[in-house]
């Protein structure tokens, strides 16, 4: 979290009451959302009501002990992050303390309270190149020189947005720390590296775009039935062990962005522990590069402080909005925003608002919108193109969808990953269930598709679309009289969708080569599969009897093109296989 | 020690004070009552002028005469190595007439969380012998793996065979950690308790295991500390004297009854049905103490049993539950009337941490696709069941009838092996791939081809013979 402001010190004001994470103090003079230092120890926190003399304090850490009395600092600032080089490679809590120089402050394995540290190295000097010269008219938000971040980003330092802007008239290049100036402008303003922002406001940027180019996943079913724009957001909700977080370290893995930020908010130790233990090993398919050269992990889980979960998600979005001003394609993924909507409930109850649906805040909406609010593809002031794209699982209880958080969610993102526990029991794997799932970007996203992968893509998706819609009709009805009662044609679609779930919508995410599948592979499976059936249909139309045609032994090989490595040649193969076997039954 | 004579309301276990020096959130309170018993509470709300006091034992006789003093400090918990082998009750207090405790260290019952970056995956298998878990549904080491029951069900038969059990095959080659049980009991009749105590007794166990009892007839508000004073034990073993320690806590459903009596005295805003909006950070605040340090010898593995009201896994306890821990083992009710022992459905069961587990070097090469394989073919038995009921065997296909066939042999081959049986994962996984060569090998989509070639045996019914013998 940001430091520069916290020796600013204000009036100070003194406890009143203490109740968990909520505190009331008296005889403080301060603002709206200012960050406060509590008690003996200085535990951070934030001001969340003024009532007359009386303030309430969100405390972001341990309270146990605090006593009224204890004296209240205000910094005078409100919540911000600390921006600038050193955000990537990195892992913070809620509210941007980096988890590995706490541990080595604390010299403990577990988090003590009362220890603050900054964002960003402000000791660790970064290689600055100035791209502006002497004389250039720089405005806020222009880009004024590079510093090579991590092995795969250049990090763009720019005019912070509040900075009025002039003609540049002294620019450094070499090696400084984050708050040396490396540009200085006639007007006295000098830039650093080194920017902070409140967390609780987003980033201005230029006008808003209708997003054209999909997130590309590399998950068959996300990439070829349910796209997510760059830019857009999705939401992916479902009982507790259906897949959410596998999905989102998927996409956090796979996914075409060029910088991924990560909130754990609420959710298990051993998850993040996991994200910090592969992704330094594992390459970027993009760039070849490793995977946490491009990311930043935000980790406030379910046993540290509610409060600092509730600021988690607006930490995270404002990082990622800081790297698309530099235009740049972020993806933040936030697992889990029910986390977050429970931190919200849990303060409202304790200032003893007024709740409104299961006990959730009036408000509980328009924060959800807000902050989904802040994803988009825009045009950055300084010119360049970026994007942040939003997905937050939700986990609603007891799986039911008609929740408050699930159904607010609803209402505001356009791609919907519908989880379902029926098929992660089966082990059916990503357990997205093709009939509840949607997205709204499908059709703007399909010139995209048709350009870079297969002029068919939006017709061969309908037949898919299609004969899983057939399936669950015929389901039905083989639900009451068995699958041999139906016609034979029938039949021959039931297997036909049964090679589609199997061998298409599953992808075993533990699977090294299955783990990430290309557009292109992801055209040719629907491809491989569209050719088993019309080869097949032909087969019935020439008299040859279904139970012949299902059992060639060609077909169950579609079930292995997800694993298979160099599927170009495989694919092929299944294929003139298939129709020798059908064929030779009939001509 | 200030004693103050001013409690001003008692109600149900909550007594408010009036004060005139600041007390500590969280503090330790100790209430005199007429006939000089001392009642223990904690700080659940502190102003300038007066606190809330939630009391542990109950608040029958307390009246505003009753003396209170505020201790200065929050609740710790006494530790040592001479815990080994000793009985408490809920608030740590000894009870098995043994010598007092000399402590080594005394330590908040809260626990800090674990840093992230501290953390060191688990990835160590445990063996508990017992197939349904060990090959369906793998238990590692600093996991946190709870039992989802019901009442009349036999968890307790199945948490004492893992504790039994339970050990890391490559150990007895050499590698000397010591191993630990801690357990908690919330609320559990005595009966059940004496199920626990007569079967350490039994196997030695009790001189490697902590045990705190808070039985059915013990307050109810003071089963909300008991799980954190054995969860402080359990990090003092763990993490000071490397000690693996399996921690089981029971019944989960008795501590959440407990949070929703406190909550309701306070007339909080409830969450969902009563229950308290904060019972998920609480309950992570139990669950989360699980785990591994990364450079640290020892970890915790938590085994929590639970009991879910009307059989219903979205009733908030197990929900909340499993939202929090890395899987959930259903016991189930049917399968127990059919006399299936341990009654395990595997199909809603999960490990989470499993395919770190598992595998070459680990368990075996085709662990995994095994268990995929096994899952995904009675998930197909298991639906065809409903359909013959209403059409018949004969209507089915003879795929179908294979996969019907599978279902019943799994049940009764695979899962039924009996509290006693302690199967290595070798036999667990040939008695598998004795039940998958009952299906025609193109059915076998889930598994690797060439493990197919190796272990794939139609028609042979010697494996499972060979591991029947063995036990
Ligand atoms: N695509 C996948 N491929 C293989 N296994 C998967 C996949 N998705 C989920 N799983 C399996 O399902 C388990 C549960 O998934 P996950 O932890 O993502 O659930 P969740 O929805 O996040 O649950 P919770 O709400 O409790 O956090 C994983 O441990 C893994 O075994
Ligand atoms: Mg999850």
């Amino acid at each position: 979290m940001s430091q520069a402001t916290s020796t600013d010190v204000r009036e100070d004001g003194v406890i009143e009451s203490v109740s968990g994470p909520v505190v009331t103090a008296t005889g403080l003079q301060a603002r709206m959302n200012d960050v406060v230092y509590v008690g003996e120890e200085g535990l951070m926190g934030e001001i969340i009501e003024i009532e007359g003399d009386l303030t309430t304090i969100q405390v972001y850490e341990e309270t146990s002990d605090v006593a009224p009395g204890e004296p209240v600092e205000s910094t005078g600032a409100p919540l911000s992050v600390d921006l600038g080089p050193g955000i990537l490679d990195n892992i913070y809590d809620g509210v941007q303390r980096p988890l590995e120089g706490l541990e080595e402050k604390m010299d403990s394995a577990f988090l003590d309270r009362g220890v603050d540290a900054p964002g960003i190295d402000v000791e660790k000097t970064w290689e600055f190149t100035p791209t502006v010269e002497q004389g250039d008219e720089v405005t806020a938000g222009d880009i004024v020189g590079t510093v090579p971040e991590t092995e795969s980003i250049e990090h763009k330092v720019m005019v912070p947005p509040d900075y009025e802007g002039g003609e540049v008239v002294e620019t450094n290049k070499g090696n400084f720390t984050v708050d040396e100036t490396v540009v200085s402008l006639d007007n006295g303003e000098e830039i650093t590296m080194h920017q902070e922002w409140p967390v609780r406001q987003s980033r201005p940027a230029g006008d808003k775009e209708t997003p054209t180019d999909p997130l590309v996943t590399g998950q068959r079913i996300l990439d070829g039935l349910f796209p997510v724009a760059k830019g857009g957001t999705a939401a992916i909700p479902g009982p507790f062990g259906s897949g959410k977080t596998v999905t989102q370290h998927q996409l956090a893995k796979w996914a075409d962005a060029d910088i991924v930020v990560y909130v754990g908010c609420g959710e298990r130790g051993n998850e993040m522990t996991e994200v910090i233990e592969d992704f330094p090993d594992l390459e970027d398919p993009k760039t070849g590069k490793p995977l946490m050269s491009r990311t930043s992990l935000i980790a406030n889980t379910s046993n540290m402080p509610v409060a600092a979960r509730e600021s988690s998600v607006y930490t995270g979005i404002t990082i990622a909005e800081y790297y698309r001003d530099m235009g740049y394609d972020v993806a933040l993924m936030a697992d889990s925003t029910s986390r977050w909507a429970e931190a919200l409930r849990e303060i409202s109850s304790r200032l003893e608002e007024m709740p409104g649906e299961e006990g959730y805040p009036a408000y509980l909406g328009a924060r959800l919108s807000e902050f989904y609010e802040r994803a988009g593809y825009y045009q950055n002031a300084n010119g360049t193109e970026g994007s942040v794209t939003v997905v937050g699982a939700v986990s609603p209880p007891g799986g039911d969808f008609s929740e408050p958080v699930t159904q607010n969610t609803l209402r505001i993102v356009k791609t919907f990953w519908a989880l379902d526990a029926d098929l992660a029991e089966r082990r059916h794997f990503p357990a997205i269930n093709w009939d509840e799932s949607y997205s709204l970007y499908r059709d703007q996203l399909d010139p995209w598709f048709q350009s870079e992968v297969a002029d068919d893509w939006p017709e061969i998706r309908q037949w898919v679309i299609d004969t899983l819609d057939e399936e669950s009709e015929l389901q039905e009805i083989v639900q009451l009289v068995g699958q041999d009662a139906l016609p034979a044609d029938q039949q021959l679609t039931l297997e036909v969708a049964r090679y589609i779930r199997e061998s298409y919508l599953q992808q075993n995410a533990l699977h090294d080569v299955d783990t990430y599948c290309e557009p292109e592979k992801t055209y040719r499976m629907m491809q491989a599969i569209k050719s088993f059936n019309d080869e097949a249909f032909d087969a019935l139309d020439a008299g040859v009897p279904v139970d012949e045609i299902t059992d060639i032994d060609a077909a169950p090989r579609l079930n292995r093109i997800g694993t298979t490595e160099g599927y170009e040649e495989f694919v092929g193969e299944i294929e003139e296989d298939i129709e020798e076997q059908l064929r030779g039954m009939y001509q | 020690m200030k004693e103050y004579k001013t409690i001003t309301e008692v109600s149900g276990p909550l007594v408010f004070v009036e004060t005139d020096e600041p007390v500590g959130y969280d503090e330790i309170v100790e209430i005199e009552t007429g006939d000089g018993e001392t009642r223990r509470g904690q700080v659940l709300e502190s102003t300038s002028d007066h606190v809330a006091v939630q009391v542990f034992e109950s608040t029958q006789g307390i009246d505003r005469e009753c003396s209170v003093r505020f201790l200065g400090e929050t609740m710790k918990m006494p530790v040592t190595e001479e815990l080994l082998g000793r009985v408490l009750d809920g608030t740590g207090r000894p009870i098995d007439g043994g010598p007092d405790i000399v402590p080594d260290e005394r330590q908040d019952i809260v626990g800090k969380a674990i840093n992230p970056v501290s953390r060191e995956y688990p990835r160590e298998f445990i063996q508990t012998g017992i197939s349904a878990i060990d090959g369906m549904n793998t238990l590692v080491r600093g996991q946190k793996l709870p039992l989802f029951s019901a009442s009349g069900l036999p968890h307790n038969d199945l948490a004492l065979q893992i504790a039994r059990q339970a050990e890391v095959p490559e150990e007895d080659e050499g590698e000397d950690s010591e191993f630990a049980v801690v357990f908690a009991a919330m609320g559990i009749t005595a009966e059940e308790a004496n199920e626990f105590m007569d079967d350490f007794e039994r196997t030695g166990a009790l001189e490697r295991s902590v045990v705190f009892l808070n039985l059915a007839d013990d307050p109810a508000v003071e089963r909300t500390i008991t799980p954190r004073l054995a969860l402080t034990t359990a990090e003092y073993l763990a993490f000071e004297k490397g000690y693996h320690v399996l921690t089981i806590m029971t019944d989960m459903t008795n501590y959440c009854e407990a949070l929703r009596e406190i909550g309701a005295a306070r007339e909080e805003v409830p969450g969902r049905r009563g229950y308290p909006g904060y019972m998920y950070t609480d309950l992570a605040g139990l669950y989360e103490r699980a785990g591994r340090i990364e450079g640290v010898e020892g970890s915790i593995t938590q085994i929590p049993i639970l009991t879910m009201p009307s059989d219903d896994d979205t009733h908030p306890i197990p929900d909340l539950t499993g939202y929090i821990t890395e899987g959930q083992i259903y016991v189930d009710r049917d399968l127990n009337s059919q006399g299936t022992r341990p009654p395990i459905y595997v199909l809603p069961s999960l490990s989470r941490l499993m395919d770190e587990g598992i595998g070459e070097g680990l368990t075996r090469e085709d662990h995994g696709d095994v268990s995929d394989q096994l899952y995904a073919a009675y998930a197909e038995g298991e639906d065809l069941r409903d359909l013959v009921n209403i059409v018949g065997r004969e209507a089915l296909s003879e795929r179908d009838n294979k996969y019907l066939d599978f279902a019943d042999r799994f049940e009764s081959e695979f899962v039924d092996q009996g509290y006693d049986t302690d199967r290595t994962i070798e036999e667990t996984l040939s008695i598998g791939w004795d039940l998958l060569s009952m299906l025609p090998e193109e059915e076998l989509n889930r598994i690797d081809e060439e493990f197919i070639e190796t272990y794939y045996d139609a028609g042979s019914d010697a494996t499972i013979e060979a591991a029947e013998a063995d036990d």
